[in-house]
């Protein structure tokens, strides 16, 4: 828990100014939907793959903390001034690593996670032909 | 005195079950079959006691006895009496001994029930099921003694997590439980196998109805897992690759592939070391899931007790049975005879293919599961969540959808691809025509939601596919029993790829006599109004949904405050219709006047937990079927060998 809570204190302090430097909008896009529903689609999906830093394990699309709120409303506005929805999550991860992403961008750390299925197909290919008959003995 | 009967009747089965063991390897070790007769009854006396303590844990909750610290902790005598109740297992240390409890049970059901297991390998299986059973009493008597009393006692508890004070809290854990535990059976036999060398068709046949009994557990568990996060959680989402959901699906993936191999070792004596493998790892898999789960490791409503001393407990258990397992396993393996190989087209062939694909599976939820913690230890945070298992189970899951058409389909021993392709000409033709026809009405649905809706549609027909041309009546239970399992992952694809496709999401904020239109439904805000239940207190949105020209009707989604301990939950109103859900919820007032409401429109959705019900009745009927035939066969050879010996009386006067 300890680890956590620092964590979770961490991201809130870093959040604090970092979110606040925009002026409040006059629509609470925390809450609301773009108007445009192909943004709104591509402002849905990326809200799925984003961590909301202070809770339990759950993506800022379905959470009720007022951090999620704001991480809503900071992915709808730049959604709706246009910006593509990577150059948004590279934006969340310069400030807070790559924790606030569940899609783990693939690096030299990720590479094993990102390569495991390949490594269990060869494997289990290799493990499964030994349970089929040989051509030709048969 | 309640609280120390309870403590007393499980040291007393911990004791039991180290004589089980002794009995055991004695008995094994020294050729005593007079040992070994004993084992029975002490291994079902094991399972009363357990059960004995559970009861006796749930009557201390019920009387709200303050001086039980674990009642103090968790209950509250102002709670409703169904999560007094429930609460019993709603926390880190009833829950253990509720997993205590269901491994004595199971272990005391094998005792009582098992009557076509070698004799002396269901003696080396009890011992097995003893040895497990002695790690989980010490957990539970040394570090999470659940029946602790505190003085002076308070003047009332301190409450149960709201977010657990619902019926679900009821039925989930017990019933998850029983699947995660059953598999303790499958793993037992494996090292009873193991040691007396005896892997082949009979002990397939004896091992198939514990894993099929635990696997229906188990996918009923996730199910109404999954339904309970669904109304729960107040967001319309129904599966989130949660760590904790993972740990329910890996030994749900473990035992789905345990189920498929051990019907090839019984019916054709092959895949013996791996059904052995996979019987080690589905247990493995729930352990893992208890300790990830148990430990405190993962933040989330399932981790009662963060607390890093139990975490080590469980982590040596863990590490000592699934080690200990391996060990044997890579020792014996070797004397176990190789089995039958098969031809690359056969119903053999095919199982295997679906072995191959759920084992991947499982091992990619597994890495991904662990890797945030591996991570962690390197001085990484990083997160493995949705996308991560979207883009990599999830075309595994669409391939073996695909293998699923042809699999029940395929003749055992040999068959021929042209042959197999003609038997599929129908539901292919129906895939096909389904994508194609969703493409057209519905370009905007997205390519994976239309190939799933596409899929679905053509393995509701290949599923029922082997029952065609058949006599009905004549058809044995368990062949109703796999059809109807199949035909509920298809009805379950469905619904996910409806949901994931058609959803309609209206997040607003409204004054009251606003309407707003969500999918076919117009929802008008009428009111706001005041609620209270035994515990809570609440706000209820009063909504008038109304479809079309049809008759309007209420809803009412609640914010809830509950006073111990203070949170507010949402509490969503979702009415159910034929073709779909309308879901909605209740947020905050803006400060201007106005409510938030979170309103969806979830077409089929239904379909999702409605198929996980067809998996498990499937499941039910496949272990009905068997037993059936069973004692059909046994009554069978009792009056065959009756009539031998008649006939032998008379010929002998």
């Amino acid at each position: 828990m300890n680890r956590f809570a620092i964590l979770c204190a961490v991201a809130l302090v870093a959040a604090g100014p970092a979110l606040a430097d925009t002026s409040r909008p006059p629509v609470d896009y925390a809450n609301t939907q773009l108007s445009d529903p192909r943004q709104e689609a591509q402002a849905k999906a990326l809200m799925e793959e984003l961590r909301c830093l202070v809770c339990q394990g759950q993506s800022i699309a379905d959470s009720d903390a007022d951090m999620a709120g704001d991480m809503r409303a900071l992915v709808r506005r730049r959604i709706a001034a246009g910006e593509k929805p990577d150059a948004i999550r590279q934006w969340l991860i310069d400030r807070y690593g790559d924790y606030v992403t569940y899609d783990p961008p693939f690096d030299w750390l990720t590479a094993p996670l990102w390569l495991t299925p390949i490594v269990l197909v060869a494997l289990g290919l290799l493990l499964a032909r030994r349970s089929l008959k040989r051509r030709g003995r048969n | 005195m309640i609280a120390e009967a309870g403590l007393a009747a499980l040291w007393i089965a911990a004791a039991l079950a180290l004589l089980q063991l002794a009995l055991a390897v004695t008995g094994i070790r020294f050729d005593r079959d007079d040992l070994s007769a004993a084992i029975r009854p002490v291994a079902i006396a094991q399972g009363v006691l357990t059960a004995l303590a559970m009861l006796l844990l749930i009557a201390v909750f019920t009387r709200s006895d303050m001086s039980v610290l674990l009642v103090a902790e968790n209950s509250n005598s102002m709670k409703p009496m169904i999560y007094k109740i429930a609460g019993a297992w709603g926390n880190h240390e009833g829950s253990m001994l509720l997993w205590v409890t269901i491994l004595g049970i199971a272990g005391g059901a094998v005792a009582l029930f098992e009557k076509r297991l070698e004799p002396r390998t269901l003696t080396a299986t009890l011992g097995a099921q003893a040895l497990i059973a002695m790690g989980f009493y010490a957990f539970l008597l040394i570090s999470s003694n659940p029946f602790a009393r505190i003085w002076p006692p308070p003047a009332d508890g301190q409450g149960l997590n709201p977010l657990l004070q619902d019926p679900g809290l009821a039925f989930h854990p017990p019933t998850l439980y029983f699947g995660y535990v059953g598999l303790s059976v499958a793993f037992s036999f494996a090292v009873g196998a193991l040691v007396m060398r005896d892997v082949g068709p009979a002990f397939a046949r004896a091992m198939r109805p514990w894993v099929l009994g635990a696997w229906i557990f188990l996918t009923l568990g996730i199910t109404a897992g999954s339904y309970w996060a669904y109304y729960e959680l107040g967001w319309g989402g129904w599966w989130f690759w949660d760590p904790v959901e993972n740990a329910s699906l890996m030994p749900w993936l473990a035992a789905t592939a345990l189920l498929h191999s051990v019907t090839v070792l019984a019916t054709r004596d092959g895949l013996r070391a791996w059904t052995i493998m996979l019987a080690v790892v589905a247990f493995s898999m729930s352990m893992i899931g208890t300790f990830l789960v148990r430990s405190g490791i993962l933040t989330s409503v399932h981790s009662f007790a963060v607390d890093p001393e139990r975490g080590t407990f469980i982590l040596a258990l863990l590490a000592i049975y699934i080690g200990g397992a391996l060990a044997l396993f890579g020792w014996r393996i070797g004397t176990v005879r190789a089995g039958n190989t098969f031809e690359l087209v056969s119903r053999e062939a095919g199982l295997v293919a679906n072995n191959l694909l759920l084992s991947v599976m499982l091992g990619i939820v597994l890495i991904g599961t662990l890797y945030p913690l591996v991570a962690q230890a390197m001085g990484v945070q990083l997160s493995v969540g949705k996308p991560f298992f979207d883009k990599t189970v999830g075309p595994f899951a669409l391939v073996l959808v695909a293998l699923l058409y042809a699999g029940p389909l395929l003749r055992w021993r040999r068959d021929r691809v042209q042959a197999v392709f003609n038997r599929l000409t129908v539901p292919i033709a129906i895939a096909a025509l389904a994508i194609a026809g969703i493409f057209v009405l519905a370009p905007r649905a997205g390519i994976l939601p239309t190939l799933g809706l596409g899929l679905a549609a053509g393995l509701a027909a290949a599923s029922v596919a082997p029952l065609w041309k058949r006599d009905l009546r004549r058809t044995p239970l368990f062949t109703y029993g796999m059809v109807v399992a199949h035909l509920g992952v298809a009805v379950s694809l469905a619904g996910m790829a409806s949901d994931s496709a058609f959803t309609v999401e209206r997040l607003v904020a409204v004054r009251v006599g606003q309407a707003v239109q969500v999918g076919p439904y117009s929802v008008t805000l009428k009111g706001l109004k005041p609620a209270v239940g035994e515990n809570w207190s609440a706000i209820e949105g009063v909504l008038e949904a109304q479809r079309g020209d049809g008759a309007p009707f209420p809803m009412g989604p609640q914010q809830r405050f509950f006073s111990a301990p203070p949170t507010v939950t949402n509490e969503a109103a979702i009415k159910t219709v034929f073709d779909g859900q309308l879901y909605t919820t209740l947020g905050d007032a803006d400060g201007q006047g106005r409510r938030q409401l979170r309103l969806w429109w979830k077409p089929f959705v239904t379909l999702i937990w409605l198929g996980g019900g067809l998996i498990a009745l499937g499941g039910l009927l496949s272990l009905l079927g068997r037993l059936l035939r069973e004692t059909r066969s046994a009554r069978r050879a009792r009056k065959r060998a009756r009539e031998e010996a008649d006939w032998g009386e008379e010929a002998w006067t």
